[in-house]
């Protein structure tokens, strides 16, 4: 079986001070690591909080301030974007509810410090689609020129809007109704999550309950397929669980939840390879519950693909078998998302466009 | 291997392309360093290759790895030295955020700097490897890399870059100019480097204060002149010209009000080199 206990990036999430005996040639796999798994400014942050921020010599140092330099920016960025997608909706009473990387920095949670994102994804009510779509199209935000068959695909059979863009800022906006594809075997009701919400501070912004924002973050990370920023999902979760078990009866909120959703089988897979990966802790009784899961062998079979796939997506963390991986949970994520009838001939069409040379946006 | 020091910035290459192995030989003889394995860190992690593709059989090309990835397009195969250079401006633009980066050529004279920013085919490059030429140290022919807290012009000495008709201008009116190949038929015509002198390798670690912003301009039946610019006009036309001005924010527009309060700026419009450089003698004169 693959360990990874050898990727060095996570070698410090689990143990910070060991940065404390690196040399320079540590360092240097260090940051290039965490720089391609997209957790360069998390990793600058975790180390201050441990107080070794001081002790990284000066040649790495400057990736982790460039790092820090950036989400500041970055921060202050999203923020005016929020204000304004939040005005947009504001005079048609739709409330803003923020999904994934701007609801973790919104709630304040600890993934959300030094989380970059490249989109920012909203939750509306169905029934409310249209509205908003129509108040985001007048303040600029417009759907990227996609060809026909893909904006009937995705009003179709997807969970959001096709992709939108504000065309002056450059800035890229997903509207969802629902966490999963309509066609998809285990598709969750809408309205339990939307039942479900939390303010974040006050002015009218809202998430997704602290147990619907993992099982959220677990469904995109082992149903989506796409692994580019796997490892960040992955340390995303990490943090989640981390954050979330100080609260009292947490676990059992989270496990009962990923019943009435129909998504334990996410919540297995978040669990067993957020354990696996950076020994999270998890209460004994979580683990009981969720190990009996799957059997023996499709977890083998699991394991091999999943710890692969959610190393970083740098040359250092692959072995023989790591894009053979990807590929196998690329075409399972398809797989679980359409039934037979629909995904041939998706595929098809892709595979033409792609042999064609046809750009697809 | 060859690891390139070209502070603040320290570079690996891996190639085994014949004609960048001796460019970098030539271009960066006085930045080439041996390393201690456990002393390996890097800034960019570069790899010069033919992408593998069956193309390799009737149309040669070169692809531009940084740490694996490819951001670009692969070139034909005898553009792979221009194409290193090239990628490694992006790498440097795109990756570092704790200095500001303009898009200027940077010399010196009696320890005070002088920026020549560039909108292409103004003349900086020109203008730069004459001035370098003519025994002003080179910071850097691509960039101004700016230390956000002193202010002070960082150098990254590298080869100047030259295109068409500038290359003959330089290498006929300065016999010390050492030139490398002349790559044809790129994107930006024909292009040549100029090596730095030894003097600007031996000095790469000394930052400067800036003294001047001019703003260069080639005009073919131009008489030499130097005319002064407003301040306002300068600090907007530099953000203009900056790589990450839109990353540094508040702080990148409080670090050029400082550097141009601080200059003198200038308009410049030339196409005798000579008096250029006589002119911009008599400058550095003045104190």
């Amino acid at each position: 079986m693959f360990v990874p206990k050898q990727i060095i990036v996570i070698n410090v999430f689990v143990q910070p001070d060991i940065v404390l005996t690196f040399n320079l040639f540590e360092w240097d796999l260090l940051v290039r690591q965490a720089h391609r798994a997209g957790v360069l400014a998390r990793l600058a942050f975790l180390l201050k909080a441990e107080g070794l921020y001081e002790k990284i010599p000066e040649k790495p140092l400057n990736h982790f301030n460039s790092a820090i330099i950036y989400i500041e920016q970055f921060t202050y960025t999203v923020q005016w974007e929020l204000t304004l997608i939040y005005n947009a909706l504001k005079n048609h009473n739709v409330p803003l509810i923020l999904l994934k990387g701007a609801a973790y920095v919104q709630a304040n949670n600890d993934a959300g410090k030094g989380r970059v994102f490249s989109d920012i994804d909203i939750l509306v009510k169905k029934g409310q689609l249209k509205v908003a779509e129509k108040a985001l199209s007048k303040q600029g935000w417009l759907f990227e020129n996609i060809d026909k068959y893909d904006q009937e695909y995705y009003r179709k059979w997807m969970h959001e809007l096709p992709p939108m863009r504000h065309f002056k800022r450059g800035t890229n906006l997903d509207v969802h109704h629902n966490i999963l594809p309509l066609t998809s075997r285990n598709c969750p009701s809408a309205d339990k999550l939307l039942a479900n919400l939390v303010q974040v501070k006050s002015d009218g912004i809202w998430v997704l309950a602290a147990e619907d924002r993992i099982l959220h973050s677990a469904i995109h990370l082992f149903y989506g397929g796409e692994f580019e920023h796997g490892f960040r999902d992955i340390s995303d979760l990490d943090l989640l669980f981390r954050e979330f078990s100080r609260h009292k009866g947490f676990w059992y909120k989270l496990l009962d939840r990923a019943v009435d959703i129909e998504q334990s089988e996410a919540l297995y897979y978040a669990i067993r390879y957020s354990k696996l990966i950076f020994n999270t802790p998890i209460s004994e009784e979580a683990l009981d519950k969720v190990s009996t899961s799957l059997s023996g062998v499709r977890r083998y079979v699991m394991d091999f693909l999943f710890i692969r796939a959610l190393m970083p997506d740098h040359e250092s963390c692959d072995d023989q078998w790591t894009g053979f991986s990807r590929w196998v949970l690329y075409v399972r994520s398809h797989w679980l998302r359409m039934p037979m009838y629909l995904l041939v001939p998706h595929l098809l069409r892709k595979s033409w466009v792609r042999l064609t040379g046809k750009t697809e946006h | 291997m060859f690891y390139i020091s070209i502070p603040p910035f320290d570079v690996q290459l891996e190639t085994d392309i014949p004609a960048v192995i001796n460019s970098i030989n030539h271009m960066y003889q006085y930045a080439l360093k041996p390393v201690e394995d456990t002393e390996k860190f890097s800034d960019f992690h570069i790899r010069i290759a033919s992408p593998s593709s069956i193309r390799k059989y009737y149309r040669p090309q070169v692809q531009f790895y940084i740490d694996g990835k490819t951001p670009f397009k692969p070139l034909p195969l005898s553009q792979a030295f221009p194409f290193f250079e090239w990628g490694l401006n992006w790498c440097i633009a795109s990756h570092t955020y704790q200095y500001l980066l303009l898009h200027a050529a940077v010399v010196e004279k009696g320890n005070q700097a002088l920026i020549l920013p560039g909108y292409p085919g103004a003349g900086k490059s020109t203008l730069c490897a004459a001035l370098v030429s003519s025994g002003w140290r080179l910071l850097s022919d691509e960039m101004a890399v700016i230390d956000t807290k002193t202010l002070e012009l960082i150098p990254v000495v590298r080869p100047i870059s030259l295109k068409n008709e500038s290359i003959n201008v330089i290498s006929e009116s300065f016999s010390n100019a050492e030139f490398g190949e002349s790559f044809l038929d790129t994107a930006k015509g024909t292009v040549s480097h100029m090596k730095p002198p030894k003097q600007s390798f031996i000095q790469r670690n000394q930052r400067v204060q800036l003294k001047w912003v001019v703003f260069p301009r080639y005009l073919a039946t131009q008489s030499t002149l130097l005319t002064e610019k407003e301040k306002g006009e300068t600090l907007i036309e530099l953000a203009e010209n900056s790589f990450n001005y839109n990353v540094l924010g508040s702080q990148g527009f409080n670090v050029l009000c400082d550097l141009v309060a601080s200059a003198r700026c200038y308009k410049f419009e030339y196409s005798c080199l000579d008096e250029a450089i006589d002119l911009f003698q008599t400058l550095a004169n003045e104190q």
